[in-house]
Formats: C-alpha cells, sequence, structure tokens
C-alpha cells in the first residue's frame, strides 16, 4: 500500500518497500537529489531533513515512519531561520565541496528555529553530528552566528 | 601528489598509449577561434599547429564544433572559464575565473566556471610534464598549471573584444578602456562583452599580448571579496554530483568485494539476491560481483542477500601489527634502496657529543570524502559516457575505453564536482569508474548505470595512505648543532607497478621520501634509504602525500634536536635554514604572530589540565606553511585551542581560497593526527563506518585560527594539500611541550606514549 506523506508541502504518495529509508525514497523515488548519503549509520549528518520541523537523520528513518508527516528537504527549505542560514552560508562561502552542505543547513537551520542566539556550546551539541571532510566547521560556526544576528531574537 | 613529469612513464603504458597522440609541434601561445554560429568568442590555448595550420586538437575535421576552448564569451555577457581541473572543494572554480577576469578586467559577477572534457594536450596537466598528455588534477598543481595560459587567454580576450569595439566605433583600439566587463571610449560610446562577443570572434587573433603587472592586479591577490562562484548551487541543494544522476532506465548497482585484499570469486549463488523485489540483474565483474536494481535500496538488500563464496587463496592475510614489526626488521636492510648519501654520516655520529634515536608508526588512512566513490556509465554502440567526480579524466578516459572494449575517444568524460576526493579519486586503476564500466557491459542492456559505493565499501575497499616506519637518528656536535642524521623509510611504493613507476629514479618511489629531514633542514651527513614493503593491500596518494609522514618526522625530531641542544624551537629551525629562505620567513611570520617571544604559560593549568605550545614548519608542492597551535591537555585527551598559520604560496590569487585551504589543511590533518587509522586482523579491515573510522567533528575544530599570508609577486604554487603536513606535528610538539609525552606513533594515544619508553 501507498504510503502517503507530505514533502515540501506537496502531497507525496510513494508505492516503495515500508522500510526503505526516507533518504532513498526521496532521491530515487522523489528525485530530490539535494539530500545527500554519507555513511547510512546516522554517523555523518548528510541526509538530515526536517519531519514536522525535527531534524531527522533520513538514512536510518523507514519511510513508512514518515508517513502522514511533512518533510522537508534542502529543496524546500523556507522561512526565516532557513532563509538566514542559506544567505549566511553563501556570504561566509562556507562550501568547499558543499557535498555535506545540505545536511549541515538542514541542522543550522533547525537549531536556529529553535533556538535564534545559540552559543557556541549550543552550536556544538546541534552540529556535532555533521561530519564535513573539508573541515568547514569554522565558517559553519561563524555563518550560524552570523543568520543568528540576522533574526530577531525569539519573543 | 608528486608528479613530476610523468608522461613518458604513462606514454609506454598499453591504455593510455592509444591515446597519445604525435603532435608535430604545440605552439604554446597561439591562438583560434572558432565562432559558434557566430554568437560566442572562443579562445583556445594553446592549440595545436598541424601542417603549418592551425587546428584545435580533438576536432580535427569538424569545423564548427566548438567544444574545446578555454574562455567562452557568450552573448548574454556571461564569460564562462572551462576548467580542465575538477572542483573537488580546493576552489579552482573560484580561483581559475578569477585569473581569466583580470586579464579580461571582466565584472566579477558576470564570470562562470564549467568543467571542460577530457582532452590532452589540450587540457592536459602541463605540471604533470610538458607535453600536456595526461589531464587531472593533483600535486596541488592546478592554479600552478593553468596560471599562465588563463591569463594569455584573459588577455587575448580582452584585446579581441577591444578591436571589436575599435571598429565598430571607428576609433583606434589604444584609446579604448575596459573596466568591470564594460567597453568603453571617451567619446561616450560603450558596450558589453556580450555586445561585442560576436564581432569579436570573427576577428584575426592578434600576435601577441602583453599581460599585465602584478602592480596593476585589480581582482588577483586582493582582499577584494570575490565569492566563490559555487557557493550558491552548494548551499541550495542544487550542485550535481555524480550520485545526483538521474538517467532514463537508469539502474543502480552496488558491488560486493572480496573480505581480503586480492581474494577472488569461487562461486556465486545470485538466488537470494535476484528474489530481493526490485534487483534485476546478479553480474561478475572482475573486481566482485554486482547487484543491479531499480533503486538503490533495492541493490542495497539484495547484495546483503547475494551469496559469494570467496577464494582466498592468494588474498593478503597479514595483519598490521605484523607488518610493522617486519617494518622494523627490513629498515635499513639488504633490501633497502639509496635515497641521499652525503658527507660521512658514518663518521660524524662517532664524532657526534649526542646522538638522539627516534622510531614512528603511521597507520594506513582511508580518504574518506563526503560523496562515496560513484559514478554513471553508459553504453551504446561504439560509444561510452561518463559521469563522475574525475580527477584523473584522461586515465579514467583511458581506463573506461579498455574495460567497454572501445578506444579512448570513444569515451566522453562529463566531469561533475567531486563530493571531496584529497586524492582517492586520482588512482591509477580508475576503480570505481572502470566498475561502473564493467557493470553496464556486463548487463548488455542499454541501460546506463550508477555505481554506489557505500561507506563501508569506502572505508574497507583501499587505496589507503601506505603504513609507513621510519627510523631516525639524529648526530649533535657539542654546541648543539645538527652534524648527521640517519633515515630510514619503510612503506608501500604508490607507484611501482602503476603507469607512474617511470617516474621512479634509481629504485626510488619519491612519493615515499619527499620531504624528508636532510631534504629542508641543512645538515652536511645524511645517509637516507628506502625500502619497498610488498603488502597486498591496495595504496594510493593522500592529501599531501609522502608529506603526511615525513613532515612528521621532520618536525618532531627538529623540535626534539633544539630541546637536546638547549635552544628555542623557532630559533633552532632558523638556524637549520639558512639555505631555505622562504621557510625561514615563513617560520618567522608565523612566530611574530603567534607572540612565540611573549611568555606562554605551559605544563599544569589546573583542573588537571596541562597546556602547551608547538610549532612546525614544512614545504610541499612549492608552498611553504608553519603552524604554531596551542593546545588543552586533558586526561590524555587534546584540545587544539589556537592555531596561527603563515604561508607562502606565491601570489595568492583568491587570498579567501587560500585561507579556506588553510583550514581544511588544518581540519583534515588533525583528524589523521587524533583518530585517523585503518588496521586489519588477518588481512580483514577493522573499521567499517565513521564509528570506528572517526573524523574531526565541529566542536574539535580549533577554536581560533588565524592565517597570514606572505605577499609575494611569485608565479602562484598550490594550497589544497600544504596546510596538512605541518598540522599534526605542530600539536604533537604541543603535547610534548604540555605533558613531556613523546608521540611516536598516530594516531596520538597518549596514555600508550607516556607509558611507551622513547
Amino acid at each position: 500500500m501507498a504510503i502517503k506523506l507530505t514533502v515540501n508541502n506537496q502531497p507525496q504518495e510513494l508505492d516503495v518497500d515500508p522500510q526503505m529509508p526516507l533518504l532513498w525514497a526521496i532521491r530515487d523515488h522523489l528525485q530530490l537529489t539535494g539530500t545527500k548519503f554519507g555513511c547510512g549509520m546516522a554517523l555523518c549528518g548528510a541526509c538530515t531533513v526536517h519531519i514536522d520541523g525535527q531534524p531527522t537523520r533520513s538514512c536510518v528513518t523507514p519511510v513508512s515512519a514518515a508517513a502522514g508527516k511533512s518533510v522537508t528537504t534542502i529543496e524546500g527549505l523556507s522561512g526565516p531561520a532557513g532563509k538566514a542560514v542559506q544567505e549566511a552560508w553563501v556570504g561566509l562561502d562556507v562550501p568547499q565541496c558543499g557535498y555535506c552542505q545540505s545536511g549541515q543547513i538542514m541542522s543550522a537551520s533547525a537549531l536556529l528555529t529553535a533556538n535564534p542566539k545559540p552559543t557556541d556550546a549550543d552550536i556544538d551539541a546541534a552540529m556535532s553530528g555533521n561530519i564535513c571532510r573539508c573541515a568547514t566547521y569554522a565558517r559553519i560556526r561563524a555563518a550560524i552566528h552570523k543568520a543568528a544576528d540576522s533574526l530577531p531574537a525569539k519573543s | 601528489m608528486h608528479l613530476p613529469n610523468i608522461e613518458d612513464s604513462l606514454a609506454s603504458w598499453p591504455p593510455l598509449a592509444r591515446l597519445v597522440r604525435n603532435l608535430s609541434r604545440r605552439d604554446f601561445l597561439k591562438f583560434t577561434t572558432i565562432a559558434g554560429s557566430g554568437l560566442t568568442l572562443g579562445v583556445v590555448v594553446p592549440a595545436v599547429a598541424k601542417n603549418g595550420g592551425l587546428t584545435v586538437l580533438g576536432i580535427e575535421g569538424t569545423p564548427g564544433d566548438y567544444s574545446t576552448p578555454f574562455v567562452r564569451i557568450d552573448t548574454d555577457n556571461t564569460v564562462t572559464v572551462i576548467c580542465k581541473h575538477v572542483e573537488a572543494g580546493q576552489g579552482v572554480w573560484t580561483g581559475l575565473p578569477a585569473v581569466v577576469a583580470e586579464e579580461l578586467d571582466a565584472s566579477w559577477s558576470q564570470m562562470r566556471a564549467e568543467s571542460s572534457p577530457a582532452q590532452v594536450p589540450t587540457y592536459g596537466n602541463f605540471a604533470f610534464g610538458p607535453k600536456g598528455n595526461v589531464q587531472g588534477t593533483g600535486g596541488s598543481t592546478s592554479m600552478a598549471n593553468s596560471w599562465d595560459q588563463l591569463r594569455h587567454a584573459g588577455a587575448f580576450a580582452r584585446a579581441m573584444l577591444v578591436q571589436a569595439a575599435a571598429n565598430n566605433w571607428k576609433v583606434p583600439a589604444a584609446e579604448i578602456t575596459v573596466s568591470e566587463g564594460v567597453v568603453a571610449h571617451s567619446s561616450g560610446k560603450k558596450a558589453t562583452f556580450g555586445e561585442l562577443a560576436a564581432a569579436a570572434g570573427k576577428l584575426p587573433i592578434p600576435k601577441d599580448v602583453k599581460l599585465k603587472d602584478p602592480s596593476q592586479f585589480k581582482l588577483i591577490g586582493t582582499e577584494k571579496r570575490l565569492p566563490r562562484l559555487d557557493s550558491h548551487s552548494k548551499s541550495t541543494g542544487t550542485q550535481t554530483f555524480a550520485i545526483d544522476v538521474m538517467l532514463p532506465d537508469m539502474m543502480t548497482a552496488m558491488v560486493l568485494r572480496p573480505p581480503r585484499f586480492g581474494a577472488k570469486v569461487q562461486s556465486i549463488d545470485p538466488a537470494a539476491a535476484k528474489a530481493v523485489p526490485g534487483v534485476v540483474a546478479v553480474v561478475q565483474i572482475p573486481r566482485g560481483v554486482a547487484v543491479v536494481a531499480r533503486d538503490t535500496w533495492s541493490a542495497k538488500k539484495g547484495r546483503e542477500a547475494l551469496q559469494v563464496v570467496w577464494d582466498e587463496s592468494g588474498a593478503e592475510k597479514r595483519g598490521t601489527d605484523a607488518l610493522f614489526k617486519e617494518y622494523r626488521q627490513i629498515s635499513g636492510g639488504a633490501d633497502a634502496v639509496k635515497v641521499e648519501q652525503k658527507g660521512d654520516a658514518a663518521g660524524a655520529f662517532q664524532k657526534a657529543a649526542k646522538v638522539l634515536d627516534f622510531e614512528f608508526e603511521f597507520p594506513y588512512l582511508a580518504h574518506a570524502p563526503m560523496e562515496p566513490l560513484t559514478a554513471a556509465a553508459k553504453l551504446s554502440p561504439g560509444k561510452c559516457e561518463i559521469w563522475a567526480g574525475c580527477q584523473f579524466q584522461t586515465i579514467d578516459q583511458a581506463n573506461a575505453a579498455q574495460a567497454a572494449g572501445l578506444r579512448p575517444d570513444q569515451v566522453t568524460i562529463y566531469t561533475l564536482a567531486a563530493g571531496g576526493t584529497f586524492g582517492r579519486r586520482a588512482n591509477p586503476e580508475s576503480d570505481y569508474i572502470v566498475e561502473a564500466v564493467s557493470i553496464a557491459k556486463a548487463m548488455g542492456t542499454p541501460n546506463p548505470v550508477k555505481l554506489i559505493w557505500t561507506r563501508e565499501d569506502d572505508i574497507t575497499g583501499g587505496r589507503y595512505r601506505p603504513a609507513t616506519y621510519h627510523h631516525v637518528k639524529a648526530g649533535l656536535s657539542q654546541d648543539g648543532k645538527l652534524v648527521a642524521v640517519e633515515q630510514h623509510v619503510v612503506n608501500q611504493s604508490i607507484m611501482a607497478g602503476t603507469p607512474f613507476a617511470g617516474m621512479m629514479k634509481d629504485g626510488v618511489d619519491p612519493t615515499s621520501v619527499e620531504g624528508g629531514t636532510s631534504e629542508q633542514y641543512e645538515v652536511e651527513n645524511a645517509h637516507v634509504t628506502w625500502t619497498q614493503a610488498k603488502v597486498g593491500v591496495p595504496i594510493l596518494w593522500w592529501r599531501s602525500v609522502g608529506h603526511t609522514h615525513t613532515a612528521f618526522v621532520k618536525e618532531v625530531v627538529a623540535d626534539e634536536l633544539a630541546a637536546a641542544a638547549g635552544q628555542d624551537p623557532v630559533a633552532y629551525r632558523l638556524s637549520l635554514l639558512e639555505e631555505h629562505p622562504r621557510s625561514a620567513a615563513v617560520l618567522k611570520l608565523a612566530a611574530e604572530k603567534a607572540g612565540w617571544d611573549k611568555p606562554f604559560p605551559t605544563g599544569k593549568a589546573g583542573n588537571g589540565s596541562f597546556r602547551g605550545r608547538g610549532v612546525a614548519v614544512h614545504e610541499s608542492f612549492g608552498t611553504v606553511v608553519a603552524h604554531i597551535v596551542e593546545v588543552t591537555v586533558t586526561d590524555g585527551s587534546v584540545k587544539v585551542d589556537r592555531v596561527v598559520t603563515a604561508v607562502d604560496c606565491g601570489i595568492a590569487v583568491t587570498p579567501d581560497v587560500v585561507r579556506a585551504q588553510m583550514q581544511s589543511g588544518i581540519g583534515y590533518g588533525l583528524s589523521a593526527a587524533l583518530y585517523g587509522k585503518i588496521s586489519l586482523t588477518d588481512g580483514r579491515v577493522d573499521q567499517s563506518n565513521f564509528h570506528q573510522y572517526r573524523v574531526l567533528r565541529i566542536n574539535e575544530m580549533p577554536r581560533v585560527i588565524e592565517i597570514h599570508i606572505v605577499p609575494s609577486t611569485n608565479a602562484p604554487s598550490g594550497v589544497g594539500e600544504p596546510g596538512t603536513p605541518p598540522i599534526a606535528p605542530a600539536v604533537a610538539n604541543a603535547i610534548r611541550a604540555a605533558t613531556g609525552i613523546k608521540l611516536r606513533k598516530l594516531p596520538f594515544d597518549l596514555a600508550a606514549a607516556k607509558a611507551m619508553k622513547t
């Protein structure tokens, strides 16, 4: 039976193995390739998407677990935190190879949505699950602070 | 990697020999233009003179074909730089366009970058040899190799746009100015490049152009921000990597490879794999058994279900403990070949006041780029197309051709952005590309095939930085002067048995010993040997290659010699660098910026922590980098608090990219220093994914990194690799300053090192 879910505000029906990780469902079956495969074990964060707003490793999340939920991928990222993060990423030239950056941006935007003025310790806690082999970490940290500076504090 | 003049050895290598064409004459700075439908101006550097006329290599007999320029100016006013080097994060899609934009006086906003086709010598890497017979990216050569070509390309294009404007406006070309992409005359006439491109494309080629003097540069080397041209696509998920390639009727494949290196397929039972929904075929290929499916998940499940019996009779069954034991035994022994012999090392050691002895061990390391190896291949009659983050385009082309049973010129390479490589995608057998082609061929259907390596495939799949052993003896005179060095290196050869074997000189693989102590520090008496270990574990160049271990040895030894001589580590190094003024200048700059002359609270810092400061300087790939680091050691764990870096890379074309590469080299090197290790037990790799092959995370990145670029008017050298070699020894030296612990093995294990007598 097809699994019904919402991806980037579009209703979708996926007739796939319910155990298929959400990652491969959205990449192979919805052709949304911005979300990346890095490890398959929730160790690197390259596959991070939002499910009902929560940052989630799609490589270990069965697509059936997203049934009836709202999934946001990098292609559908919107809202003030998401936009601020992407602008800061471009403004500080964070990416190098760029492969992990969709996941970094999804984690960072979830952090700023929940906590508009994160400390360095907050950034460490929220971002240490996202690996970057180019080690763009210094710029990721700076870009999160820059994005935070551009957002109003949560009332 | 270190690849001086690889062409002659490559030209005799069968798959490539068919590719290398006989060129009667290569005329480096002559140009040709081809006006594609009269709309664009193409500039080709170098063009190849044939029979006295100008043609463009690779498109003989097809006038109007427009596949091989270096710069394309379209009527929509964009200027596209066709990059022969892969963009793998190191910033060539920004640095190379900056070179063109400078000489062209373009506006940065009109610049674009795209990958060139695989084609030599047009897109050959002249840092690999003067004939340009190999296209590839490595040895931090991209900028150095493209610098002169692209400056000329920009300057010629500018001259032709100016001439087109002069003709249109009936004014002398000398009265025309170009600035920010606008061609103008004092009469008030103005035109964009796009408006002039069609006319410019019809003009004859100027005989010569004058390049700017570096003092006239408006973009290059300035702190004017040149935003990366790929930041937007890489911040929005729209950059296409090989793993993102989706072609009609494409299948996805995974390969089951032997559990030990060198094992072969004995028998296959495909039934369970074929029973997995979505699996369409199980095919044997030379490197293993492939499961081909309609999507990635099916391929993965099919591979898990696949039953293969392996013949392990010829497999490598030794573990790394046994290997290091063997390396110690053969070091400097009967099979050792001479690397350097100068003065009288034996005599100098006898007269030395002090002799220090060091042994070092470095493990195998996986590159672990974030995008695992991936390639898409499509076979059709007489044709093969490859989509991948190719790092060795024409070698990949030749290997793919051999696998497909075609000629290299029947193979089209689409070089995509690579999701990191660090050397992994530059391998002489093009392993992952050949796998993709072999699967497509074995299928015997027109379906394109996308091969995906999982992270486990990547970590266990070999092609590692060679495990390496060093034994060093250093002799000091009464006043602490370094008088003799003996250094014995043992590891597998990256080049032996590959197309690169011809680059080995007198039996020595330069990538095993480059950056050694007696090469970079002055010492009158030296005896250096290398012993080639014969192990069945596939190896490869890993970001900075031999320097990954030689720099550690050299800089840890230098620090302990300074201590033995009772001298300051920076001052002691400077005394050994009198004939290496660039290294000395870089070291001095780092020391000054770090405040080295100011007291640093070394040792116990309260809360059971210890603090220390350490230094290292190293030259690699024509670039000198010094790092001064401050660390805190708590319960055996190391936190790098601050790094002060100085770098001399010649003209820093795009300084922000240089800074990014220094940050990147530091982070990559720290991963190896603190965690990186591939070990084998009975020939099986012990690690499989990032939980066992740990890499640096954001909370472990030094919070303060200050990068200082030495002003220079020398032609640029590279920055992709040189930041890596000196970081691990700088941290080791800081740890010794903090705790007295001498580190002799990587990754650092402070408790083990403390227990070990050195």
